[in-house]
């Protein structure tokens, strides 16, 4: 469906990045490229126990070190000590009688004159610990016998009915059931986590890495027991984030904000890449057994899951994250009888939290794992089976939520199809594999579902706000409550400013989020910054160019109908003028030319009770075609060719939008084979890019193919649904399959490593 | 200890510690785009070069800079954007940014050696450069874009 047909002037055009210039030269300003006069370093110490009783804190040698200007524990704190988004589970700071949680819990923090010193300092703080058992698998956090926090160990339980699972197996013709495990998933944004805290008189300004700057404000207002206007968070340039920096930066601010606040100075934390991987959040480990019917034909007739995820020591994100798992177990299919069951468990391990995909690449891997599973036991072709269960105008989704629109599903799978050239591409690989016999190729493919936004259970915070402001000469600002991290935020919403008022490009900048511009705009994930930033910019800026058509048509004496606003030039009836030249005429006028702009999402009518309703505002969907080669004497796994297509709505800013989809399938390639967290009593022992291995330039594809479905979504921005996660999750899956294909036997664990694919060659069950 | 070199084509003598990486001495003396991102040479984000090679400086110590010739981005295109920069730029190779200067000193060193690279030359030239934004197809696109004009 077509919402707005106009021909437009920069959307859907190639343009540059708006922030490209700055970024190649190297001149843009990460915090920590921040320098403030009297400018000291932050440290943390953090427990190197998974589970244990802090007796004692000795900061006397610390503070005694020369250059040391604070060592504060949990009793400097002068406002709150319990931290979390959603559950305030978490100390800043773990006092004294109380439990140090995981390997990577924070008991002290230092500054001083120098780095250097304040790790020294760091070092010298004597904690005494009193070693506990601890629980360090799902498992054992199951049998609830030792206690991760008093209340239980199992913080959260959802769950999904819909129709009757029961009915549904008798009527099947073939039920497959199996479990699978995926494992965590590092960030490794290039930047580590950092925070300025400036203070000044009445409070603090915090400038940081970041992805969601309500939040620190709320950590630190709380932390410090100061009002929020008081605590005033300016984004730094943030060096990638994938979720990472959503939650995270508030527990590094508060931490930061305490050394600032005891010693009036300014304040560097700027964590190192092992502390950023100890001590920082991960993607979930989700255990799960599915069990999926089928009719001969392919028709899925019920699926029941059942899944645990870890989520470490703290709750953080965790039941926002096990919402997203849960709307997306059943996998992106038209299923009459659906039962999801999934757990929240604490373990004595790193806090999981948000990771683009969210808590649905795991869920995801199972679902189509079974759906290939099922096309080869079934003999259909595997992408036969995703079209005769896809989603369509007038479907019901696993929630039962009915979908009337910009269901662009059938779409991508077609699509994906027509771009590997499928049959071709089958009988390519049979030919490789008839005549290697060491090295298989298999096909992978998945297709997938992707809840736009926050969703039901994230309504509350789901709105943001714009504040745009036309300037004298016709040269725009535009305040936005969301974050630029590298995705293009602000490269899509100059363009949607531009597009709107009709200025060209080059004369708008978009700030980095200040909270003091700004309403809270809800954090900067779910892939909702173009859908809520850019309603919001579009509003601001609708409301904008009226005054100034307005304005024009009085001056011009021509109807307002007659005038038009685009690339800068003012035109109705026979009067022309440049923007620049009426925005000037509007100041000369008293003519107010800011706006502010705020989109929330519509009321989602979700029942937690069964799992059934509006569970998001709009969904988008992606078809992925990879081809993978085994080498079979070793077990080591290439994506060789990819065919992805996805479903966007409307595509904005095509560049940007290709840049994510390249880069997200190769994160996602890297949970797929290669990323892997290592762990030995809870420690996580590859802690940086020597162990922690992600994909380098020698490891991606060679041919990448990219296709967009534009099925667009009426309350989109020019109909744009978001496209940050989806980019990433269909390509666990669809190279898991691959394999599967390729050496005849079935993952069910990613990452898929060498190690793991070699053993399945060598023991895994014959599916030939 | 006093050292004298050449940074971005001007003689400098600067003041340095023993024991201090050139990573944090020219981060100290306002080279921002040099930028630490694993602090033990695999990520590439401290790419430097010098005397016409890439080095990480986080593995190299300040005074081992004594009498060599030491290009940052800050000395790339000084007055207008060098090839390099253009393409990374245009092609769409930058997200967050922040591999971006230590990719750019692997480029440009790789082009000064070899000004037509093949894929897989260009492949060899940046492995040691991670990002974790753009997959790297728009930055192979780009070394390509600038080939022959540096």
């Amino acid at each position: 469906m077509k919402v707005e047909n106009a021909t437009m002037n920069v959307i859907g055009k190639k343009i540059k990045r708006v922030d490209a210039i700055e970024k190649v030269k190297g001149i843009n300003k990460f915090v920590a490229d921040y320098e403030f006069k009297n400018m000291l370093y932050g440290a943390i110490v953090f427990s190197k126990h998974a589970r244990a009783l802090v007796k004692k804190i000795d900061t006397s040698k610390a503070k005694e070190l020369k250059g040391v200007k604070a060592v504060l524990t949990y009793s400097d704190i002068p406002g709150e000590n319990q931290l979390g988004e959603v559950v305030e589970d978490m100390p800043c700071l773990v006092p004294v009688g109380k439990e140090a949680k995981y390997y990577g819990d924070v008991v002290a923090v230092a500054a001083a004159e120098s780095q250097k010193i304040a790790n020294a300092a760091a070092g010298l703080v004597e904690v005494e610990y009193e070693e506990l058992p601890a629980v360090l698998s799902i498992e054992e956090s199951l049998k609830n016998e030792i206690k991760v926090h008093e209340s239980g160990n199992i913080l959260t339980s959802k769950k999904i009915r819909k129709g009757k699972t029961e009915e549904g197996f008798a009527s099947a013709d073939l039920v497959i059931e199996d479990d699978f495990f995926a494992d965590y998933q590092e960030h490794a944004y290039l930047e580590t986590q950092g925070i300025f805290a400036v203070p000044d008189s009445t409070g603090m300004t915090i400038y940081g890495s970041m992805q969601c700057p309500y939040y620190v404000q709320n950590a630190v207002s709380r932390v410090l027991g100061i009002p929020q206007n008081n605590v005033k968070i300016v984004q730094a340039d943030t060096g990638g984030a994938f979720g990472g920096k959503e939650d995270v930066p508030s527990y590094v601010a508060a931490q930061c904000a305490l050394l600032a606040y005891h010693t009036k100075r300014p304040v560097l934390l700027s964590y190192s890449r092992e502390v950023d991987i100890q001590f920082t959040s991960k993607r979930h480990p989700i255990k799960s057994h599915y069990k999926v019917g089928f009719k001969k034909d392919g028709k899925i007739v019920a699926i029941e899951v059942n899944a645990h995820m870890d989520m470490g020591a703290y709750a953080t994100l965790s039941p926002i994250v096990m919402y997203r798992s849960l709307v997306h177990a059943a996998g992106a299919y038209d299923v009459p009888n659906v039962k999801v069951d999934i757990d929240g468990v604490y373990t004595n391990k790193v806090p999981c939290g948000a990771f683009r995909g969210f808590g649905s690449p795991q869920v995801l891997f199972a679902i189509e794992s079974i759906m290939d599973e099922a096309a080869l036991k079934l003999k259909i072709d595997p992408v036969e089976i995703r079209l005769k269960n896809a989603l369509r105008v007038g479907s019901h989704t696993s929630t039962d939520h009915l979908l009337t629109e910009s269901v662009g599903s059938v779409s991508t799978i077609m699509n994906a199809v027509k771009i590997s050239d499928y049959e071709n591409l089958k009988r390519s690989v049979h030919d490789f594999n008839s005549k290697n016999r060491f090295k298989k190729r298999g096909i992978g493919v998945s297709h997938i579902i992707y809840g736009v936004a926050l969703g039901a259970a994230g309504q509350a915070l789901d709105a943001a706000g714009a504040l745009v402001q036309v300037h004298r000469d016709g040269s725009v600002t535009v305040h936005v409550g969301n974050t630029e991290m590298g995705q293009g935020m602000k490269t899509v919403l100059a363009m949607i400013a531009s597009e709107t008022l009709g200025q060209n490009i080059d004369m708008i900048k978009v700030e980095n989020a200040d909270t003091s511009y700004v309403q809270d705009s809800g954090p900067t994930v779910a892939s909702r910054a173009t859908l809520f930033s850019g309603n919001a910019v579009k509003e601001a800026c609708e409301k904008i160019k009226e005054r100034m058509i307005s304005t024009f048509s009085k001056i011009k004496n021509v109807e307002k109908e007659e005038v038009v606003i685009s690339s800068g030039v003012v035109r109705g009836g026979k009067e022309e003028m440049n923007f620049g030249d009426l925005a000037n005429i509007c100041y000369s006028s008293n003519v107010e030319l800011i706006a502010n702009g705020w989109f929330k999402s519509p009321k989602l009518n979700w029942d937690p009770k069964t799992g059934l309703g509006e569970a998001y505002l709009t969904y988008s969907y992606a078809t992925q075609i990879v081809v993978v080669e085994v080498d079979m004497l070793t077990g080591k796994s290439n994506v060789i060719d990819v065919f992805t297509s996805h479903d966007v709505g409307r595509v904005l800013n095509p560049v940007g939008l290709t840049g994510q989809v390249e880069g997200g399938f190769v994160q996602g390639m890297g949970y797929a084979i290669y990323e892997e967290i290592k762990m030995k009593d809870g420690r996580i022992l590859t802690d940086n890019f020597n162990t922690y291995i992600i994909p380098t330039i020698n490891d991606i594809p060679q041919n990448i193919k990219i296709d967009f479905v534009e099925d667009e979504f009426s309350e989109g921005p020019f109909g744009a649904k978001g496209i940050g996660e989806p980019s990433l999750m269909p390509a666990p899956a669809a190279i898991a399959n691959g394999i599967s294909n390729a050496i005849g036997r079935r993952v069910k664990k990613i990452p898929a490593t060498q190690e793991y694919v070699l053993d399945l060659i060598e023991k895994g069950e014959d599916k030939s | 200890m006093i050292i004298k070199f050449k940074l971005n084509g001007e003689e400098r003598e600067e003041n340095v510690e023993e024991d201090e990486r050139a990573l944090d001495f020219l981060r100290r003396i306002g080279m921002k785009s040099v930028k630490e991102g694993c602090g033990e040479g695999e990520c590439g984000a401290c790419t430097i070069i010098v005397n016409g090679k890439n080095v990480v400086s986080c593995l190299m110590l300040a005074p081992e800079l004594d009498g060599t010739d030491v290009l940052t981005t800050e000395g790339l295109g000084k007055d207008k954007l060098d090839p390099v920069q253009e393409a990374f730029a245009e092609i769409g190779a930058v997200q967050c940014g922040f591999c971006t200067p230590g990719m750019e000193m692997s480029t440009k060193a790789l082009l000064m050696k070899n000004p037509h690279p093949s894929e897989e030359d260009i492949k060899k030239g940046l492995e040691g450069n991670l990002c974790r934004c753009t997959g790297y197809f728009r930055i192979i696109e780009a070394v390509k874009k600038a080939a022959g004009k540096v």
